[in-house]
């Protein structure tokens, strides 16, 4: 029972091979992957309240990990109907694409239960090959080859990063002889302010940044964002960094309460980075998507900030941020896609008088830009606001303020895409065809992000149960 | 809760603040263009009749929050949805009330792409707005105050004219940016209040003097932006100018007021040392935005432009009678908060009037016009004479009491603002007698009909009503101004105790 949405999800790809396998399956292969996610979040929800652990304990399932597996499992069932006809991927290829996807959750899923070294890098691993070989799988646009060159920065990013983490490690191993984060985190605490523990746990924390895009290991964001398909961008930006927030909380716990003050220095600076970085250079982009990963890098520098306070709330609210930032980003993406015609990518200006074209799909960016932006009543809002409450309340007076400086950087780009969707005149673009399916998940989109932002009770205080469930 | 009576029984404010919002979400589903104005109308008067019995049964004995309402909203931050009116909130309440279906009145003819869209953002923005005067709770507070940049961008970038597009960007941008410090300071209140968002649980504190100092001009880079005080202005002619009759007279009567009321809400009772150090300085401030404006109104040629220009000088007069810190020009001020929101909005409807027939703002292009639309004309002059404080008119008893105050206090400051009393009179007779008597007139114009009668008339019998016999309007903030007087005296006397040796 406690394994039964990775089951799932892993029969699901088997049956997904098999379709992979004949010709022109790939109808069959979009009912086989919509049901799936469908029966995997709802296996999740089913899931939630369960507790165990399995293959010698080195799996654990708790409300925090069943959390992050319903999320996940819920981004990718958006992706999946918002990327439906999965424009820009070529016909032969879909069924395998799905199959990676599906792969790819299922590390995902794997990962935010894992509570050993080796197998949450197993998992890793298994989430990212899947997603290295998503991002070529897209038709040459133009002759460039860009998604080769995106899929070549992914993987070489990906593997250095990787080589960090794991080197990182071999440190922990080191130091307290154990796999198992159970046996690490007292002997972790025993060696408060050790250099080469803390040294240890910034190297391993350096994996999970990579898959947040946290400065210094965002290098990869911007051209991969650009060159993969609009679909293996919303999965990429959203979903992958659910697991890596989760895992970056379990991480910074082994160094919580105490004795972290190395930690939260080299998390404070990696978020003011992110912040300022992601923020200057989104403000020039033209291009949708490089936008959104910009705005991306910045987002994890907030997620950050909840790290930094070292408290159940500050894990909390950082749950609370990653998962509303799922929802906020998806309803973005969900408008690149539609607007997209033939999976081409989409700049600014093709936004042109959208809310005239597709009234819709203008008010879901709406939400989705304003709600990136912070601006109340959207969970965007309610999520920095708690954010900087309780990085203030830690006492980092300055960080708050460099923070803040950044919302109002931020507005401008993200109002800039809002003002050339809502005053500039369509100039024959044409209108925007939008199915009964993609309204219904536009509707329910903007509803989560407003209901989020205006009643965050529940929500938190299930994140703060949950986080007190592996501390 | 010792400051809050709580209103057992009907929930009067929470009614005034979610009846327009539910108002907008029924009309989402509402098909025709004049079922949905109408439904418009019929909701905004709703509230604005829901109001009333707030005047009638507010206790003017006690500087209490009245009304109150209180329900937990996050506990794990304290964040409570804490409502609750006092002398100086309650005319503002009223005012947004009453001016909402005038603005919906207004906007019945010249809103003709999108008008579902247009009313919503409206009534969004009423809703917003009145909370903003209700909030008691500082996280509450600051959710509606931004809440409002959306529907008020979009009613500008949408609906508005030539240069929307700069125009709104410009708004919210200058809006935004002045209110991010703002945050930070309330989380620092918050944290020094042991956890509490709660408004009058932050005032009355003895805050270290460098800290109220910071908090100070966290909330005044805010609150100058909005009202908005010389050098932050420059948002202010761009958005009047470009946005619909209905979003400048929004702009003009409701969301100025914002920015004095956070002075009066927020600077002097819960920074009152950083208040009465820095006063002299937001007094030269207010001299200066008086100047200013009286002069660069005189120079415009755009009739739009001319009121939003006449509004920088009158918000001038409101601070200086703020910061002088004495009964007669908080009185005044206030008052002076509410007849701008009628005079400014009205000349904004009348410009928006002659626009919708000429399709031009150039004062130029309506010369002569009084022997063609008598009736405009008629209005035009009262509303413009009342602009300029004319005795008898509601201007002339606010004006009169803030000078009255500054010149009890400091004769050089009262003395420079004598220029923008005459310069008002200079640009709106300028005004007058381009359009009474220069020129040849047009021809064939149409005058008002009764449904632009009916959204004018109210606002004259305001004029003269607060002009002939203001005491029942003074009357229902002594109280309140009292109290907010004696928590910046109290903070005076503790330092002068800390002072001494």
């Amino acid at each position: 029972m406690l394994f039964i949405p990775e089951l799932s999800l892993l029969i699901g790809s088997l049956i997904l091979f098999g379709v992979s396998l004949g010709e022109g399956k790939e109808k069959w292969a979009h009912i086989v992957v919509l049901t799936l996610s469908v029966v995997t979040s709802l296996l999740c929800l089913a899931t939630l309240g369960q507790k165990g652990t399995l293959f010698f304990e080195a799996y654990q399932i708790d409300l925090f990990s069943q959390l992050f597996k319903l999320a996940i499992a819920v981004g990718m069932m958006v992706v999946v109907i918002i990327g439906s006809q999965l424009k820009g991927v070529s016909v032969k290829v879909k069924p395998e694409y799905y199959l990676f996807m599906v792969l790819s959750t299922l590390g995902l899923m794997m990962l935010v239960s894992c509570v050993e070294l080796l197998s949450l890098f197993v998992a890793l691993e298994l989430s990212s090959y899947a997603l290295y070989l998503m991002v070529p799988m897209r038709d040459d646009q133009g002759g460039l080859k860009i998604q080769m060159e995106a899929a070549i920065k992914y993987v070489l990013f990906g593997v250095v990063a990787t080589g960090t983490m794991l080197y990182g490690m071999s440190y922990i191993y080191g130091l307290t002889g154990t796999t198992y984060m159970s046996g690490i985190v007292p002997k972790m605490h025993d060696l408060a302010g050790n250099p080469t523990a803390m040294l240890a746990i910034a190297l391993f924390m350096s994996g999970f940044f990579y898959k947040l895009a946290v400065f210094p290991f965002h290098f990869w964001v911007p051209d991969v964002y650009q060159g993969a398909s609009n679909a293996t961008t919303a999965f990429i930006a959203s979903v992958p960094k659910l697991g890596a927030a989760a895992i970056l909380i379990r991480i910074t716990t082994l160094v919580a309460p105490d004795a972290g003050e190395s930690v939260v220095m080299l998390l404070m600076v990696c978020a003011v980075c992110s912040m300022f970085y992601g923020n200057l250079s989104a403000l020039v982009q033209t291009d949708v998507k490089r936008l959104l990963g910009f705005s991306g890098i910045s987002h994890a520098g907030f997620v950050l900030l909840g790290l930094v306070t070292l408290d159940t709330v500050g894990f909390a609210t950082s749950m609370y941020y990653i998962s509303g930032y799922l929802f906020m980003n998806l309803a973005c993406f969900l408008v690149i896609c539609k607007v997209s015609r033939n999976g081409e990518n989409v700049s600014v200006d093709d936004l042109s008088g959208l809310y005239s074209r597709a009234p819709l799909l203008a008010l879901t960016l709406l939400v989705g830009m304003m709600a990136l932006a912070g601006i109340p009543p959207f969970v965007g809002f309610m999520g920095k606001f708690m954010l900087l409450t309780g990085a203030l309340k830690a006492g980092h007076l300055t960080l708050v303020i460099l923070a803040a400086l950044n919302t109002a950087i931020a507005i401008y780009y993200y109002l800039s895409v809002v003002r050339v969707a809502f005053t500039k005149a369509p100039e024959g673009r044409p209108d925007v065809p939008v199915d009964a399916l993609t309204r219904v998940v536009s509707i329910a989109l903007i509803v989560i992000i407003i209901v989020m932002g205006v009643v965050p009770k529940p929500i938190l205080a299930l994140a703060t149960s949950a986080v007190k469930s592996i501390l | 809760m010792d400051f809050l009576i709580i209103n057992e029984g009907f929930p009067i404010l929470s009614t005034l603040v979610f009846l327009p919002l539910i108002g907008a979400f029924v009309l989402m589903f509402l098909p025709g263009e004049n079922l949905q104005r109408i439904w418009a109308m019929l909701i905004t008067v709703a509230t604005a009749l829901f109001s009333i019995p707030l005047y009638t049964r507010f206790d003017m004995t006690t500087a209490k929050y009245q009304f109150g309402e209180h329900v937990s909203w996050i506990p794990s931050l304290n964040i409570n949805y804490t409502l609750g009116i006092d002398g100086i909130s309650l005319l503002l309440v009223l005012l947004t009330a009453f001016i909402m279906p005038l603005c919906v009145l207004g906007s019945w003819t010249y809103i003709e792409k999108r008008v579902k869209e247009f009313m919503i953002c409206l009534l969004i923005m009423e809703t917003a707005m009145l909370g903003v005067f209700m909030a008691l709770d500082f996280a509450l507070f600051y959710i509606l105050w931004e809440a409002m940049l959306i529907p008020m961008y979009l009613l500008i970038a949408i609906w508005g004219g030539a240069r929307k597009i700069y125009a709104s960007i410009k708004f919210f941008l200058y809006t935004l940016a002045g209110s991010v410090m703002m945050l930070v300071a309330i989380i620092a209140l918050y944290l020094t209040n042991d956890g509490s968002f709660s408004i009058p649980m932050m005032m009355g504190q003895d805050y270290p003097l460098t800290f109220q100092i910071w908090v100070f001009l966290a909330f005044f880079l805010a609150f100058a932006i909005k009202v908005p005080m010389f050098p932050f202005h420059t948002w202010l002619p761009a958005a009047h100018v470009e946005a619909p009759t209905a979003g400048s007279v929004v702009l003009a009567s409701i969301l100025l007021k914002m920015g004095t009321y956070g002075f009066l809400r927020f600077c002097l009772p819960i920074t009152p040392l950083a208040t009465l150090t820095l006063a002299p300085i937001v007094l030269w401030m207010s001299i200066a935005a008086i100047i200013y404006g009286g002069f660069t109104a005189l120079a415009q040629s755009d009739m739009k432009k001319l009121i939003a220009y006449s509004s920088v000088g009158h918000m001038g007069f409101v601070t200086l009678g703020i910061f002088f810190l004495n009964q007669q020009g908080l009185e005044g001020a206030i008052l002076q908060m509410i007849n701008h929101g009628i005079t400014t909005g009205a000349l904004f409807l009348c410009v928006g009037m002659m626009y919708e027939r000429t399709h031009s703002r150039e004062i130029a292009d309506h010369s002569g016009i009084a022997q063609n639309v008598p009736i405009f004309v008629t209005f035009l002059t009262i509303f413009s004479l009342s602009s300029l404080a004319f005795p008898a008119t509601n201007s002339f008893v606010g004006e009169f009491l803030v000078l009255a105050g500054a010149f009890s206090e400091n004769k050089i400051i009262a003395g420079a603002a004598i220029p923008g009393a005459i310069l008002a009179a200079a640009y709106m007779f300028r005004l007058l007698q381009y359009v009474l008597f220069k020129g040849p007139g047009r021809p064939g114009l149409k005058d008002l009909n009764v449904r632009e009668i009916v959204t004018l008339a109210p606002l004259v019998f305001f004029v003269f009503w607060i002009g002939l016999a203001p005491e029942p309007f003074l009357e229902v903030m002594h109280t309140s101004v009292d109290y907010l007087l004696g928590q910046v005296d109290m903070a005076k006397a503790g330092a002068h105790i800390a002072m001494a040796p």
